[in-house]
């Protein structure tokens, strides 16, 4: 009634503790997502990095290896060389 | 983006309808309190984000046990996990308690007991997701961390107790506490629906962001693994 005691007007600070509680709690939320889709983007590139890696050592090993020629073979391949070379030198002479 | 388990997002959606649920019956179905008036609605989050907070702190010690038992870099991923969510919900505690002790107590922080050892629990596990930055071997880290949890989580029940054991200021709503406590008032029927939902609410919350988080920690250490691979 007349006497009766009017509670004092806080609204302001219920406000307040609101509206922080749910800006804290979004920020939080949208670091989790933002650092997920990050940490997945370089998961991908990292993954692609990693298969680049891998296929260049592939490529290396499959050419088959030919063979070293036999000493006397190589021998005659050198001399053979010589010769052209001196035969080249004449005539530019 | 990975994909997420269907369970998970279903957890997403619940936890954000009874968030709404709770705000609804903090702001508008719990009666007006009739000394302190409207700020007095803070106390359903503040109490809940503070129930949240501690369990997280505890649930990292524990998980923190489990590593140094099994030695398994999961329950190094649960124990981050833990702690950060804890960190941001008892941030909030502390920010919403300072609201409402303003106009009620006529200040915006005292060195009370109660106060003290929260500003305590909270730096005590900002220092320790710091120092575990400057730490670069993962398995130091983890060990580090675990012994640094299991201790830490020593500061929830002290947080917790200080104000049934202790004189303080702070009010005691389910108990009894000191008697010179400012700011004590008897719940009614509709606050006490109010104040149960929204303990409820934050629990099934913290456990969505827990799962949410443990997923992230998964990801980082998989991304750190490639890393190394691929340096190599």
């Amino acid at each position: 009634m007349f006497f009766d005691e009017v509670p004092p007007d806080t609204s302001i600070y219920m406000v307040a503790g609101y509206v922080i509680f749910f800006v804290v709690t979004a920020i939080y939320v949208a670091s989790l997502f933002i650092r997920a889709s990050n940490l997945s983007r370089d998961l991908e590139t990292l993954k692609e990095a990693e298969e680049e890696q891998a296929a260049p050592a592939v490529e290396v090993a499959s050419p088959p290896r030919v063979a070293p020629k036999p000493r006397a073979a190589r021998a005659k391949t050198s001399k053979a060389r010589t010769a052209k070379t001196k035969q080249a030198s004449r005539k530019t002479r | 983006m990975q994909a997420k388990p269907t369970t998970l997002k279903v957890l997403d959606i619940v936890s954000l309808l009874l968030l709404a649920v709770a705000a609804y019956l903090a702001l508008f179905y719990a009666p007006e309190e009739a000394t302190m008036g409207q700020v007095q609605r803070v106390f359903y989050f503040h109490v809940a984000t503070a129930w949240t907070g501690l369990l997280g702190f505890v649930a990292a010690g524990v998980a923190g046990i489990l590593y140094l038992i099994r030695k398994e870099e999961r329950w190094d991923i649960i124990e981050v996990a833990a702690v950060e969510i804890s960190l941001v919900f008892f941030f909030i505690t502390i920010v919403l308690g300072s609201i409402w002790a303003r106009p009620v107590w006529n200040a915006w922080w005292t060195w009370d007991p109660r106060l003290t050892t929260a500003a305590i629990t909270e730096l005590v596990y900002i220092a320790y997701l710091m120092l575990r930055q400057g730490i670069e071997d993962p398995v130091k880290r983890a060990r580090f961390g675990a012994i640094y949890t299991i201790l830490g989580a020593i500061s929830a029940p002290v947080t917790f107790f200080v104000i049934r054991l202790v004189r303080t200021i702070h009010p005691v709503i389910i108990g009894s506490g000191d008697p010179g406590a400012q700011g004590t008032f008897a719940m009614t029927a509709g606050m006490k629906v109010a104040f149960f939902f929204a303990l409820f609410t934050f629990t099934v919350i913290f456990v969505d962001l827990f799962w949410n988080r443990i997923l992230l920690g998964r990801l980082s250490a998989r991304v750190e693994e490639l890393k190394l691979s691929v340096l190599r």
